[in-house]
C-alpha cells in the first residue's frame, strides 16, 4: 500500500470523520459486573472504533488522491482525545472534541443534533461515520444526514471521487452483491469494514501528535440548544445490561471423541448428510 | 393507541419473510392492534405482493412510482414521510435496507428510533420496552424508549417467529398520488452481481462451514478433505473471507448468501446472527466449537465441544473407512 | 651478442619507447580506477553515518581469521577449496604483479636486490600459484556453465542473472595469468636461444609448459611474444582493475574493508541512529530505511561487497521454503540499483522509495532474522540490520500487514501480543496440581529474590506453552533456587517488536521490564525462552546477568544436583533441534546436548543441519501471526529433517519452536512417526525427585508428554 499516492485530481475535498471510542472487543472480556447491571469496566482496555477507522483511512485516501483535509470528531469526554490524536497521528489534519456536561447521555439523535451544529460551523464536502459501533446503533449518520438535508448511503463499501460535485459509491447488499450510486456532494457516508486496508499507526506517530493542539467545543460554542440534547432530552434509554438465560438448545454429544464421530455419522446418515 | 405500520421488502413480486415477522412484533406491541403493511415499488409486482399481503394484513397501503421501481432508501423515506402519519409506530427490518431507511426516517417524522431490537417486552403507557443486544451479542440490554411521538423500529430478522394463525381479509388502499414527484440527491445506477465462484453454495444440500476456528488459511483443507468426504461443499462465515482465506462467493450470511441446506456443518463458528441470518429453510445444524458457551449452541440442533483442527480429521477419515 | 635479454617493459612497441607507453598505461590506467573508486564512495558518503572504527585489535583479529585466513570458506568444500586457491594465488602472485607495473621491474628482481635467496625462492612459487589460479578459473568456469550448481541459478523474479559477467572475469583472469606465464616463457626461450642463463621455471607449471611449447619459436617471434604477451598483461591488469568496481569482481579490493568493518556483537540490532541516544529520538524526521540513500554507508559497502555465491540464500529458512526473500537478491537488487543511480558518468538518481521498487513488502516481511545468512557469508556481509532497517520504515509509513497490526496493538494495550488482560499473566501458576507442590511467587517492590525467572507472553499464556512455564519453575525449586516472577507486571520482552521495525512500541515495553526487574531485587534473570533471553542479553541495557535453562540444567548436573532416571523407552531416538536465538546467535550449543546426553540410555542423532546451520523453525514471536506467502511451511523442512535422520522424538529448548514443530508435524503428516518435546518437559519427567518416603521418579508429578512407541 503505496501511501504516497500523488494528487490526481485538485478539487480539495474538505472530510469530516465521526469517530467514536469504545471498548475494544478483541482485547477485552466483556462480562457482567457483580451487581449485574452493567458490564464489567474495571481492566478495559478502549481504542477507537473499528468502523470508524476504515472512515479515517478512506477519508486520507480520498484527500491523497483529490486533495483536501481531514478533521476527526467525538462527542464525550476527554479522555476521548485519545483516539481522536490516534487518527491524527494517522493522517488526519485536524481534530475537534465536542465536550460538554448537557450533552452527557444523549441518545443517537441528540449526538446527531450537536453534530449537525458542528457542520454548521464549517464548510464540509464529505462526512463520513461508520456503519455502527459495539452498541449497534447504527443511526447517527442517517440521522446527521436528515438533520442536515443531505443525501445519505449507508454501508458504503467503496467511495469514487467523480468531479467536485458528485461521488459514485457502491453499498454492500445482500448475497455479496454491489450497489453501485451516484451521490451529490455535500452528502453523508457510513463507512463499512473491509473497505480498504488501515494504515497501523505506531507509537512513534502516537508520540509525535501528542502535543499537538485539540480545540473543544461546548454548548455555546456550538449554538446548541442545551434542552434538545442530553439525558433528559433521550427518548431512548438503557436500562441494564443482562445475559438471557440460556434455551435447550443444542443436544450436546457426550462421551469419548470416538463415541462422538460414530454417534453424529450415525446422525449424519439419517438425517441425509452423507452422500 | 399509536397505529402500527410495517414497511414490507419484496423481490421480483414476492414479500419478504420479515412480511410476518413484522406483524408478530406488532402483536408484541399491542396484541390487539391491526398493523398496517406499507409498500412500496411500481407495475405488476408491486401489485401481486400487495395482494397476497392482503392475507396477512388488514390493511395494505400500495404506493407506487416509476421512480421507486428499484427500492432507492432516499426516495422511499421521501414518500413515507409524506404518507405515514406522524405519531405512528413503523416497523422496518434490521438489514441492509433497514438502515439505510430507518434513521433519516425517524428524523424526517419527528419520531424515536430504535434499532436491532430482538425481542419486545410490551408497552407501558408511552415507554415501549424493549431487548437489544451488544458487544456483538456478548451482553444484552433492556431498554425503554418514549414512543410518545411515534417510532421507527427497526427488527433484526428472524426473531420474531411469525404467528402460526395470523390471518386476515384485508384491503389495498392506494396511497400513491399523495406522495408526488420524488427526486433525491442519491441516484442508483446498478447493482454488481458477486462474481460466482467455483461452487454456487446456495444451491448445495451439505455444507461443512468453518469460521474463525479455523485459525489459517492452510487448515481451510481440513474442511475440504471432510467436505469430500461427505459429498458436501465448504462454506464459512465473514471472518474467513476478510481474512482472504475463502472467496466472497462461501460466505453465508447477511452480507454474503443465503443457503437452504438440508444439514448444515458449523465448524469453529461462534454463531452471530449476521451469519445465521443466511441461514434458511431450517437445515439440522450441527455445531462443533472448542468454546461451550459460543452462541451457536443455541440454535444448532447438535453440538459437539471439541477442538475442529483435531476432530474434523478422526471425522473425515472415519466417513472414508465407511 | 646480448648478456642478458632486456626488459619488456624498457623495449620499443611500433616505436614508442616502452617507458613512455607503459607510464602512459599506468596513468591512465590508475587515474580511471581512482575515479571510479571515487563514483564509488559517493553513495557512501551520503549514506548514514555507522560506528564501526572502535575495537581496532578485534577487527584486526578478524580481519586474519575471516579474510586472511578464508574462515568461512570450506562450509562449502569445492566452491571453498577453490576460492582459497585462487585467493592464495592472488596474494602471492599480488606482489609480483605490482612490481612488474608499477615499478617496471619483475617482482623476482625487487627480491633479489634484498636477497639471492628470497629471489629464487618466490620464483617457483609464483609459478605454481599462477598454474593453479588458472586452473581454477577453467574449473570455476565450467561449474557455472556445465554443472550449474542450484545456488547460483537467477530465478526470474529476482531479475537478471549475472552469469555472463562472471565467465567474463574468469575468462580475464585466465588471460592474466597465462599472458604472465607467456613473459617468463618467452623469456626464458629468448634466453636459450642467446646462450644465456636460463632463468628457472617450476616443473609443470603454466609458464614451464608454455617454453616447452615454445621450444621451436624463432628469437624474432618469440621476441613478439615477449612483448606481446606483456603488452596484454599490463592492459589486462589495468583493464580489470578498472573494470572490477563494475560487478561482483569489486570483492577483490572491497573485501579487506568489509571485514574489517564487520559487526562485532552476535544477537544486537542497530540503533534507529548510530550515535544518537534513544531519548533524543524525537528529533529525527524518518525512522528507518525508505530510500537508498537511507542505508549506512557500511551497508552500502555491503552490497558492493557481494561476490553473488549465493551461499545465504542456500541457508535461508524463507527462501527454501518458497517465500519472496532471498538474500543473495536482497544484496545484488541494492548494488544494481546503487550502479544505476550512482554512475560512473551521469546525474545521481535521488531518493526513490526502495520498497515497491527493487524490494517488495513481503520480501521483507518473511525474514525470520535467524541469521543463518549472516553465519554462511564468507565476507561478513550482514542482513539482518538492514531487514529491520527496512521494516522500520514501513512502520514509519504506517505500511504494516494486518495480520501484524493486530498483535501489534494488543502489545501496545496489554503489554502480550495475545490481547489478553494482564492480571492473568501469572495464571499459569496456579495449575491445581502444580500449584500444591511448586510455589511461584511474584516478585515485586515488597516480595524480593535472588533470582528472576523470565516468563515471557508465550509461556505465560498459551495454553500448551504454559507446561514448559512449569515444568522451569519445577526445576528451579528442585535445584533449590530462590526465585520468582514478576506476573502481572511482566511485558513482552519486546524482542519481535523491535525486529519488526517497531522500535518506539519496543522501548515503552523495555522501560516498563527494566522497571519491574529492578524492582524484583533479582542479581540473576532464568529463562527458558531463548527470545526473551537474547533481548535481556543484547537489547536490554544494565541487567543482571541472564541464563538460559538449559545453561541451568547443564551446570546442575555436572554440581550432581540434578540426577536422571533412565528413559522408559530405551528405543526412542532423540534429536536437538537448536533455536536461533540460543544457538546461532548465541552460541549455546554444547549445554543442553550435555543435557540430553546425561540422561541414562537416551540415543541421540543429530540432524543434517545442526549447531551453527541449524535450520529455523519458522521464526517466533509476531512471525507467528504474519501470513507468509509460501510453498511449504518452513517448520515441515525441519521435521523431515528429523525423521530423515532416524529421530521421533524432537526437542527443542523454545516455545516458539515447540509450536512450529507440533504444527509442522501435523501438517508433515507425522503425527505418531514424530513428537516434540521441550528440554525443560523432558528434564522434569526424567528427573530423580526424593519424597519423605524415598524416591519417586519424576513421571509421577510431571505433566507427561507422551513419548510414541518407536515405528
Amino acid at each position: 500500500m503505496d501511501v504516497r499516492t500523488e494528487i490526481i485530481w485538485e478539487i480539495n475535498v474538505e472530510i469530516l470523520v465521526c469517530v467514536r471510542r469504545v471498548p475494544d472487543t478483541a482485547e477485552n472480556e466483556i462480562e457482567l459486573n457483580s451487581a449485574g447491571n452493567d458490564i464489567e469496566r474495571d481492566d478495559l482496555v478502549y481504542s477507537i472504533n473499528e468502523w470508524d477507522n476504515y472512515a479515517v483511512e478512506e477519508a486520507l485516501q480520498i484527500v491523497a488522491k483529490a486533495g483536501g483535509n481531514v478533521t476527526v470528531v467525538t462527542v464525550g469526554s476527554e479522555d476521548d482525545e485519545e483516539v481522536l490524536r490516534r487518527e491524527m497521528a494517522m493522517g488526519a489534519n485536524h481534530g475537534v472534541l465536542i465536550t460538554d456536561d448537557a450533552f452527557n447521555g444523549s441518545d443517537g439523535k441528540g449526538i446527531a443534533t450537536i453534530l449537525k451544529a458542528y457542520v454548521q460551523k464549517g464548510k464540509f464536502d464529505l462526512i463520513l461515520t461508520g456503519v455502527q459501533a459495539e452498541d449497534g446503533g447504527a443511526q447517527v449518520g442517517g440521522m446527521l444526514a436528515a438533520l442536515l438535508d443531505y443525501p445519505f448511503a449507508s454501508l458504503v463499501n467503496s467511495v469514487e471521487v467523480v468531479d467536485a460535485k458528485k461521488l459514485k459509491v457502491s453499498r454492500e447488499i445482500a448475497g455479496g452483491n454491489r450497489e453501485m450510486n451516484e451521490i451529490d456532494l455535500p452528502c453523508v457516508l457510513s463507512i463499512q469494514t473491509g473497505i480498504n486496508e488501515p494504515r497501523y499507526v505506531g507509537m512513534r506517530g502516537i508520540r509525535q501528535v501528542a502535543s499537538l493542539e485539540i480545540p473543544t467545543f461546548g454548548t455555546s460554542e456550538l449554538g446548541v440548544d442545551a434542552s434538545s440534547v442530553g439525558g433528559a432530552a433521550a427518548k431512548v434509554k438503557r436500562v441494564d445490561y443482562f445475559v438471557p438465560a440460556l434455551g435447550k438448545g443444542a443436544e450436546m454429544l457426550q462421551g469419548s471423541r470416538e463415541e462422538i464421530i460414530d454417534n453424529l455419522i450415525g446422525l449424519l446418515k439419517a438425517k441425509g448428510g452423507l452422500k | 393507541m399509536a397505529r402500527i405500520f410495517a414497511y414490507i421488502e419484496h423481490k421480483a413480486g414476492v414479500a419478504d419473510d420479515s412480511a410476518a415477522e413484522l406483524l408478530a412484533a406488532a402483536k408484541a406491541i399491542d396484541p390487539a392492534a391491526s398493523p398496517t403493511a406499507v409498500v412500496t415499488g411500481w407495475g405488476a409486482d408491486l401489485d401481486s405482493v400487495c395482494n397476497a399481503l392482503t392475507t396477512s394484513y388488514t390493511e395494505v397501503w400500495k404506493i407506487a412510482a416509476e421512480s421507486l421501481a428499484y427500492p432507492n432508501a432516499e426516495l422511499i423515506r421521501k414518500a413515507l414521510a409524506k404518507v405515514v402519519p406522524h405519531g405512528s409506530i413503523l416497523l422496518i427490518p434490521h438489514d441492509h435496507f433497514g438502515v439505510d431507511l430507518a434513521p433519516g426516517l425517524a428524523i424526517k417524522l419527528d419520531s424515536t428510533f430504535v434499532s436491532d431490537v430482538v425481542a419486545i417486552e410490551g408497552l407501558d403507557g408511552a415507554s415501549l420496552k424493549i431487548v437489544r443486544q451488544e458487544y456483538g451479542g456478548q451482553v444484552s440490554t433492556h431498554v425503554r424508549c418514549d414512543v410518545s411521538s411515534g417510532a421507527v423500529i427497526n427488527l433484526r430478522p428472524g426473531s420474531f417467529k411469525p404467528q402460526e394463525n395470523a390471518s386476515a381479509n384485508g384491503t389495498v388502499v392506494d396511497k400513491s398520488s399523495e406522495v408526488g414527484a420524488l427526486s433525491s440527491g442519491r441516484r442508483y445506477l446498478e447493482t454488481v452481481v458477486a462474481e460466482s465462484g467455483d461452487v454456487d453454495i446456495s444451491k448445495q444440500a451439505v455444507l461443512v462451514s468453518i469460521g474463525r476456528g479455523i485459525q489459517e488459511k492452510d487448515n481451510v483443507s481440513i474442511a475440504q478433505d471432510l467436505a469430500d468426504a461427505m459429498g458436501a461443499a465448504v462454506s464459512c462465515s465473514r471472518p474467513v473471507v476478510d481474512a482472504k482465506w475463502l472467496e466472497k462467493s462461501r460466505q453465508v450470511g447477511s452480507s454474503g448468501q443465503t443457503v437452504k441446506p438440508k444439514v448444515y456443518m458449523a465448524c469453529g463458528i461462534s454463531g452471530s446472527f449476521q451469519h445465521l441470518a443466511g441461514l434458511k429453510g431450517n437445515p439440522f445444524i450441527i455445531a462443533i466449537n472448542k468454546n461451550p458457551k459460543a452462541p451457536i449452541f443455541q440454535v444448532a440442533d447438535v453440538g459437539i465441544v471439541d477442538d475442529i483442527l483435531e476432530f474434523l480429521p478422526e471425522l473425515t477419515t472415519k466417513i472414508r473407512e465407511l | 651478442m646480448l648478456d642478458s635479454i632486456p626488459s619488456a617493459a624498457q623495449a620499443a612497441y611500433w616505436s614508442i619507447p616502452g617507458p613512455v607507453l607503459f607510464s602512459v598505461i599506468a596513468f591512465i590506467g590508475l587515474a580511471c580506477f581512482a575515479f571510479i573508486v571515487a563514483k564509488r564512495l559517493t553513495p557512501l558518503i551520503r549514506g548514514e553515518r555507522d560506528i564501526r572504527f572502535d575495537r581496532p585489535l578485534l577487527r584486526l583479529e578478524r580481519v586474519f581469521k575471516y579474510w586472511f585466513g578464508q574462515w568461512k570458506h570450506p562450509r562449502f568444500r569445492t566452491a571453498g577449496t577453490i576460492h582459497i586457491l585462487i585467493f592464495a594465488g592472488f596474494l602471492i602472485l599480488a606482489f609480483q604483479a605490482f612490481s612488474l607495473l608499477i615499478l617496471g621491474i619483475s617482482g623476482d628482481a625487487v627480491l633479489s636486490r634484498f636477497s639471492e635467496t628470497a629471489g629464487h625462492l618466490y620464483g617457483p612459487v609464483k609459478d605454481y600459484a599462477a598454474t593453479i589460479v588458472f586452473a581454477c578459473m577453467v574449473i570455476a568456469a565450467t561449474r557455472r556453465i556445465v554443472f550449474r550448481p542450484a545456488r547460483y541459478e537467477v530465478p526470474a523474479k529476482f531479475g537478471k542473472g549475472h552469469k555472463a559477467d562472471a565467465i567474463f572475469l574468469l575468462a580475464l583472469i585466465a588471460t592474466l595469468m597465462a599472458s604472465e606465464g607467456l613473459i617468463e616463457a618467452s623469456k626464458a626461450a629468448l634466453q636459450t636461444h642467446h646462450g644465456l642463463p636460463v632463468e628457472f621455471l617450476a616443473v609443470f607449471s603454466l609458464p614451464w609448459m608454455m617454453n616447452h611449447a615454445l621450444a621451436s619459436t624463432s628469437p624474432s617471434t618469440l621476441w613478439n611474444v615477449y612483448r606481446g604477451a606483456y603488452l596484454i598483461d599490463v592492459l589486462t591488469f589495468y583493464f580489470l582493475l578498472c573494470y572490477r568496481p563494475f560487478g561482483i569482481q569489486f570483492h577483490v579490493e572491497t573485501s579487506l574493508f568489509n571485514v574489517y568493518f564487520a559487526k562485532l556483537d552476535r544477537g544486537t540490532v542497530k540503533p534507529v541512529r548510530w550515535g544518537l541516544d534513544q531519548d533524543n529520538l524525537d528529533n529525527v524526521k524518518s525512522f528507518g530505511v525508505k530510500t537508498f540513500e537511507d542505508f549506512t554507508w557500511k551497508h552500502m559497502l555491503d552490497f558492493y561487497s557481494c561476490a553473488d555465491c549465493g551461499r545465504c540464500s542456500d541457508q535461508c529458512p524463507a527462501n527454501a521454503a518458497g517465500r519472496p526473500l532471498s538474500p543473495r537478491f536482497l544484496t545484488t537488487k541494492a548494488r544494481d540499483y546503487s550502479f544505476q543511480h550512482y554512475p560512473i558518468f551521469g546525474a545521481t538518481g535521488n531518493g526513490t522509495p526502495l520498497i515497491g521498487g527493487i524490494f517488495s513488502e513481503d520480501e521483507i516481511w518473511s525474514c525470520t532474522t535467524c541469521g543463518a545468512c549472516e553465519e554462511e557469508c564468507p565476507l561478513l556481509i550482514e542482513y539482518i540490520d538492514k531487514i529491520v532497517d527496512l521494516r522500520r520504515g514501513m512502520v514509519d509509513d504506517g505500511n504494516v500487514p494486518k495480520s501484524l497490526q493486530k498483535p501489534l496493538k494488543a502489545l501496545e494495550s496489554r503489554g502480550n501480543p495475545y490481547g489478553k488482560m494482564e492480571k492473568k499473566r501469572a495464571e499459569w501458576t496456579k495449575l491445581a496440581d502444580f500449584q500444591k507442590t511448586c510455589d511461584v511467587p511474584v516478585l515485586s517492590g515488597s516480595k524480593t529474590a535472588d533470582t528472576l525467572y523470565f516468563v515471557d507472553s508465550i509461556t505465560s499464556y498459551d495454553d500448551r506453552m504454559q507446561s514448559i512455564g512449569r515444568a522451569t519453575a519445577k526445576i528451579l525449586d528442585h535445584v533449590g533456587t530462590n526465585f520468582g516472577i514478576l506476573g502481572a507486571a511482566e511485558k513482552d520482552s519486546g524482542h519481535e517488536v523491535r525486529r519488526f521495525g517497531e522500535e518506539t512500541l519496543f522501548m515503552a515495553l523495555r522501560d516498563d521490564n527494566v522497571e519491574a526487574i529492578k524492582a524484583s531485587g533479582a542479581q540473576r534473570i532464568v529463562t527458558a525462552d531463548p527470545h526473551a533471553y537474547n533481548a535481556l542479553k543484547h537489547d536490554y541495557k544494565d541487567m543482571p546477568p541472564v541464563e538460559h535453562i538449559s545453561q541451568t540444567i547443564a551446570r546442575e548436573v555436572k554440581s550432581g544436583k540434578i540426577k536422571f532416571n533412565p528413559v522408559e523407552d530405551a528405543d526412542s531416538v532423540y534429536a536437538y533441534h537448536d533455536p536461533c536465538y540460543l544457538g546461532r546467535h548465541n552460541q549455546v550449543y554444547d549445554e543442553p546436548r550435555e543435557v540430553l546426553d546425561a540422561i541414562p540410555g537416551l540415543k541421540r542423532v543429530e540432524m543434517e543441519r545442526s549447531r551453527d546451520r541449524a535450520l529455523c523453525c519458522g521464526g517466533g514471536g509476531l512471525m507467528l501471526f504474519y501470513e507468509p506467502k509460501e510453498e511449504q511451511r518452513i517448520g515441515v523442512l525441519r521435521a523431515k529433517m528429523a525423521a530423515d535422520a532416524g529421530a521421533n522424538v524432537i526437542v527443542t529448548a523454545c516455545p516458539f519452536c515447540m509450536v512450529n514443530m507440533e504444527d509442522a508435524i501435523k501438517v508433515a503428516g507425522l503425527e505418531g512417526k514424530l513428537t516434540a518435546i521441550d528440554l525443560t518437559e523432558l528434564v522434569d519427567k526424567q528427573l530423580v525427585r526424593e519424597n519423605s518416603n524415598g524416591v519417586v521418579t519424576g513421571e509421577q508429578i510431571a505433566e507427561t508428554r507422551q513419548v510414541p512407541a518407536p515405528v
